[in-house]
């Protein structure tokens, strides 16, 4: 029997949308043909901003786990492609995905563990994981305990023969990492999966009681984002060629600022993320003088913004305009004849 | 003799965690808040005792009745004006706001009094001790410190036993609708709470002071250690809590005699055992 109805994802603003972020990425896989040093680098900087916020958001938006220890996986994937190419003589590039599947076993008996903290307490136990690698990292002494290390030259050169190219090449890994996490966000949001977090996003008793497993749809995202988040982190300090307790673990770098942009963007929306990390790094252009002022401001745009907009800008577009990036809502198309007879 | 001296180091350290955690146990018995600035308002407490000391000249610990109650007045208009918007059955915005919180304080005490390390000087009484037995002595500060940590517990538990104030918090806790019908004013009774809360803040923030150097970023792990009292404790009461916070120091005075790197890691670990052996902490509310 045929369906009498079919469930339609795009809408004109996503085609629009979707239109615009395939050019976007056509631009920005060109782009080290056409843009400077500078650009290129800030660019990854701003990749990578975007990836650590959409699987944050994925956590705290959708799964209802709010983690304030998610520089426990940047700094993990940091330090797991250190390990890999200075102690085993590992590949640079071999070990960034290595780097994501390290966090995703370690993040198995951790999720065992955090999730039975509930909701407000999950938060600070996940920080407490993160100062516990913090605090392991430096005592390793082999890779330079408190104080860190740098990547050796001899790896450095592994990657490509000359500067430019591996510059290239971390920027083009970086993209692709940003085109395989959104995309993966969006085919997950679109399975059957994506409903059902969904639904645990809206009401998790009504998710529950609807036969949605909550838990382990939870470990499952969970893992995910330890993932990304980690070969994220490899690639960071890739590119920095240089690791330390303090850098790779930092819970202002890794999670305060990822926190403003997601709540600032507009957290639980695909497109919050991205906008959220435009907005910061304007912001950042503009105020990076001021320093510490510049943070203080940001948490408090970010209180104003929870209080008065707490759907974000992104948010607020959305339910003005109707507007949607991706192709990600759910309308019921009832077939025509279904309707009339 | 020398372990019989660790353990009695980490029981008077202890007592300075179970203050940090009476505060947070105390907003999350009340209001189910979880505070993630508290550890930054413990820093701000320091820095105006030092405020305090330097401009009044007066001992650190005469600062106390100053610092006390401005915690006390910043707690209630922070939870009217700021938190109580926050509260709903949504975890997000208590979250998001006390860790914007965090930040805020952290920088605004950078800006405003560099990275420094500072320490409040209380005089002849930091070093003063007194042999217990052979092998092992008593900092006067120490036990004093731990002295005030069972004076502020025990204080609490009278408060919410034996006290209209204590019977309203416990209402709101229990049934916050009802407790409105039978006339309390919620968003009072939670100012009231966050009021105490920083009260305790406050005599944890100058004790801590006197007794190591601080600066603007040491706020988050104070927060952590509190947590980890609470969660040791359990949610039962607060001499769950304060048996809590003395396990954590314990813990971490074995680790650092050990090796002093493994001071603050022995304590995380002990934590971590306890929440996967017993989740629901050493002394957990009897299911009714």
């Amino acid at each position: 029997m045929a369906s009498p109805f079919a469930v339609k994802h795009a809408s004109r603003s996503s085609r629009i949308g979707s239109a615009g972020f395939a050019i976007a990425f056509v631009a920005l896989v060109a782009a080290p043909g056409f843009a400077g040093r500078d650009d290129l680098r800030l660019l990854s900087e701003i990749f990578s901003y975007i990836v650590l916020a959409s699987l944050w958001n994925l956590l705290a938006g959708y799964a209802g786990l709010v983690s304030v220890g998610q520089q426990a996986y940047v700094g993990l994937g940091g330090y797991v492609l250190f390990a890999a190419t200075i102690l085993a003589g590992v590949h640079p590039l071999i070990a960034v995905p290595l780097a994501g599947i390290a966090a995703a076993l370690l993040a198995l008996p951790v999720a065992g563990l955090m999730f039975r903290l509930r909701g407000h307490y999950f938060a600070i136990g996940t920080w407490v994981v993160a100062e516990v690698f913090r605090l392991l990292a430096s005592q390793l002494s082999a890779l330079g305990g408190g104080s860190g290390i740098s990547l050796p030259a001899g790896m450095v050169i592994a990657m490509a023969t000359t500067r430019q190219w591996r510059e290239f090449l971390i920027y083009w890994l970086s993209l692709a990492l940003l085109a395989a996490v959104l995309g993966g966000i969006v085919l997950l949001l679109r399975s059957r999966y994506g409903l059902a977090l969904t639904a645990i996003r809206d009401n998790e008793i009504a998710a529950r009681s609807n036969g949605v497993d909550v838990w382990r749809v939870k470990l499952a995202i969970y893992v995910a984002a330890a993932l990304g988040t980690a070969m994220m982190g490899a690639l960071i300090f890739l590119q920095k060629l240089r690791i330390s307790p303090d850098t790779a673990f930092s819970v202002n770098d890794w999670t305060a600022f990822v926190i403003f942009i997601t709540v600032i963007g507009g957290i639980g929306r695909v497109e919050g993320p991205i906008i959220g990390t435009l907005v910061f790094f304007i912001l950042r252009r503009t105020l990076a003088d001021l320093g510490s002022l510049y943070l203080l401001m940001l948490g408090a745009v970010a209180i104003a913004v929870m209080l008065f907009a707490p759907k974000g800008i992104w948010g607020f577009v959305a339910e003005r305009f109707g507007w949607h990036l991706l192709p990600l809502e759910r309308r019921l198309r009832f077939a025509a004849d279904a309707r009339t007879k | 003799m020398q372990w019989l001296n660790v353990i009695i180091q980490g029981v008077l350290v202890g007592g300075l965690y179970a203050m940090f955690a009476a505060g947070l146990a105390l907003i999350f018995g009340v209001m189910r808040l979880v505070n993630i600035a508290h550890g930054d308002l413990i820093v701000l407490a320091a820095y105006i005792a030092l405020l305090a000391t330097e401009s009044l000249g007066i001992n650190p610990l005469a600062a106390l009745v100053i610092v006390a109650p401005v915690m006390a007045a910043i707690g209630y208009a922070l939870q009217r004006g700021l938190l109580n918007r926050t509260l709903g059955d949504d975890l997000l915005p208590p979250l998001l706001v006390t860790f914007g919180l965090s930040i805020i304080i952290q920088n605004g005490l950078l800006e405003l009094f560099t990275a420094d390390s500072r320490r409040l000087a209380a005089g002849d009484i930091e070093v003063a001790s007194f042999p217990l037995i052979e092998g092992v002595s008593i900092g006067v500060l120490p036990l004093l410190q731990f002295a005030a940590a069972v004076a502020v517990i025990g204080g609490l538990q009278v408060l919410f036993y034996r006290t209209a104030l204590g019977r309203a918090f416990r209402a709101t806790s229990d049934d916050p609708a009802v407790a409105q019908l039978m006339g309390l004013d919620n968003r009072h009774v939670f100012a009231l709470a966050m009021a105490m809360s920083l009260a305790v803040v406050g005599v944890a923030g100058v004790l801590l002071a006197i007794r190591t150097n601080f600066d603007p970023a040491i706020g988050p792990a104070r927060l952590i250690f509190g947590f980890e009292a609470v969660i040791i404790g359990g949610l039962g009461s607060m001499w769950g809590t304060f048996a809590g916070g003395i396990i954590l120091g314990v813990a971490q005075a074995i680790g650092a005699h050990i090796n002093p790197g493994w001071q603050v890691l022995a304590g995380h670990l002990a934590f971590l055992v306890i929440l996967a052996v017993r989740p629901e902490g050493l002394f957990p509310k009897v299911q009714g």
